[in-house]
């Protein structure tokens, strides 16, 4: 009777210990091509620039790993400075952001106009992590450095006319060369209802990771919405008002199909062109999905209670 | 140099150039150049090479047409077999990587987003251009037969750039590159057959007068 004998040596043999990691082994494999495709950037970079003094930090991002200080500052939609993601950073140099003034105006009993570096002084500077939402379905973690917006709106004193906030980027072809091309009806304006702007998430930033604002990040005040897309955003603002009318906003204005004024993030009304159920989080390979609100309807959804969000999106 | 020997280098030449706009992107990937976002990068790479592909393989006809050159002609079924390559490797990108065979969502781009159906028919049309672009296919349909089916790829360029157009969100300036010279090809096809029709035009009018001569006489 044939006996079987092996023909492979002890040494030959693959060690126990990765046998039994196999699969591990392959994983790390293929984790290994997909991290070829992820961006270096996603998660690095030293802050730079001079420091804020921040009072306190609250995280609103659910405890999620921050986007890198490149990416943030580095993939940027600022139509002024450039339509490519990397032109906003590249184009920056040439915006002057002191000295600065912001007016506020309107239906306010207290119109004035203020310079950025009394305006930053108004009330303490806290840190807010939030999430950002793009439109085009990207998305970041963000630690904001600024007051909220509700803060500055009491201290003005709205008169009962105003129902509306305004915000105007600045216009000046020669410091946000972007201007020189009509791709955008400039100067850029974004707007809130009132009760949207004293909601206590709405910020007024002054500041990323601890740092002045770059250029390229709305340099030297902007306004930060997390529960709504980024456009609406508007960055280095000049001008702030208060009005009975709904402002005319740059991006309705542009395509009123696809850019409500609201522009709440909602996974469940799409852009004509792309869905918005899953979004990309830079850094990350898989989409991941998109939530009400951009995760703030617990705080937020109240301000829009009995509106219909697929025609008033 | 024989002139067998010339053809082989052009088309090693346009091959490997042609090759270079991928090569880029692997490694631009591999060196960490592709920005924060480097699938929608990757993406978009793929989709402005694709459409510079379906260009270039319109100019040669043209280019031998109007200025005489043949060599041109020598590489345009490569050209279009690059462009049928880019546009592939474009789509495969989108659904396989970006949406990662989100069924549910790339159903839903066919369904209802105009820009979506515009690219993917696209793509559509050229393959049967690069499945015909072989010497057997154009015997087999005839020459006459298998010209009409590849002028398609005017078609595909047209819906190539509409899909550009309404991708960018309000910056056209690129997209209207494209549709510049694709609206110089079409000029550059159109503007000799209409002279040619209307030279033709006196003649059917001398033919009239002359039988009506006869007549008159």
């Amino acid at each position: 009777m044939p006996t079987w004998r092996p023909d492979l040596g002890e040494a030959e043999a693959t060690p126990e210990a990765l046998w039994l990691r196999r699969r591990e082994l392959l994983a790390l494999g293929a984790a290994g091509a997909v991290g070829l495709l992820l961006p270096r950037d996603a998660a690095g970079g030293e802050p730079g620039g001079a420091t804020l003094a921040v009072a306190r930090t609250v995280e609103k991002a659910g405890g999620e790993a921050r986007t890198g200080w490149d990416a943030v500052t580095g993939y940027n939609n600022f139509y002024e400075l450039g339509t490519e993601k990397d032109e906003p950073a590249r184009n920056a140099g040439s915006l002057r952001t002191r000295p600065w003034t912001v007016a506020i105006e309107g239906e306010v009993k207290r119109p004035q106009t203020v310079d950025v570096d009394d305006l930053l002084r108004w009330f303490p500077l806290e840190e807010r992590v939030y999430r950002m939402r793009c439109v085009e379905a990207w998305s970041m973690v963000i630690p904001w450095v600024g007051f909220p917006l509700g803060d500055l709106v009491r201290r003005v004193d709205p008169t009962s006319r105003a129902k509306y906030v305004a915000f105007q980027t600045l216009l000046d072809p020669a410091q946000l060369p972007g201007q020189k091309r009509r791709v955008l009806d400039w100067p850029y304006v974004e707007g809130l209802r009132i009760d949207e702007a004293v909601h206590p998430l709405a910020l007024l930033a002054f500041g990323v990771y601890g740092r002045v604002l770059p250029g390229q990040n709305g340099a030297p005040v902007r306004l930060v919405v997390p529960w709504k897309y980024g456009f609406k955003g508007a960055k280095s603002i000049v001008r702030i008002r208060f009005q009975e009318q709904q402002p005319r906003t740059t991006w309705n204005l542009s395509a009123p199909s696809e850019y409500g004024f609201y522009a709440n993030v909602n996974p469940e009304v799409d852009h004509p062109r792309w869905s918005q159920a899953r979004e990309r989080r830079i850094g990350e390979f898989f989409r991941r999905r998109t939530l009400p609100f951009n995760g703030y309807a617990d705080e937020v959804a109240r301000l829009y209670a009995g509106m219909d969000l697929r025609q008033s999106f | 140099m024989t002139p067998r020997a010339r053809i082989r280098i052009l088309e090693a030449a346009t091959f490997a150039l042609a090759c270079v706009p991928l090569a880029k992107l692997v490694a631009d990937g591999l060196l960490g150049g592709l920005g924060a976002n480097p699938i929608q990068v990757v993406l978009d790479r793929l989709g402005f090479w694709t459409l510079s592909f379906v260009i270039l393989s319109l100019a040669p006809t043209p280019a031998h047409d109007l200025l005489g050159l043949a060599w041109p002609v020598r590489i345009r079924r490569m050209l279009g077999l690059f462009a049928f390559s880019y546009a592939t490797l474009h789509l495969a990108w989108y659904a396989g990587v970006d949406q990662f065979f989100e069924w549910s969502v790339l159903a839903a781009d066919v369904r209802k987003r105009k820009f979506m159906v515009v690219g993917f028919a696209a793509w559509l049309l050229l393959v049967p251009l690069a499945v015909t672009s072989t010497d057997r296919w154009v015997r087999r349909l005839g020459y006459v037969r298998w010209k009409r089916l590849h002028r398609l790829a005017y078609v595909a360029a047209l819906l190539g750039v509409v899909h550009f157009v309404w991708r960018v969100k309000a910056d056209l300036r690129r997209p209207s590159w494209f549709a510049a010279a694709l609206a110089l090809l079409l000029a550059a096809r159109l503007v000799p057959r209409i002279a040619a029709w209307r030279a033709r035009r006196p003649r059917a009018g001398a033919r009239l007068a002359k039988g009506a001569g006869p007549g008159a006489a």
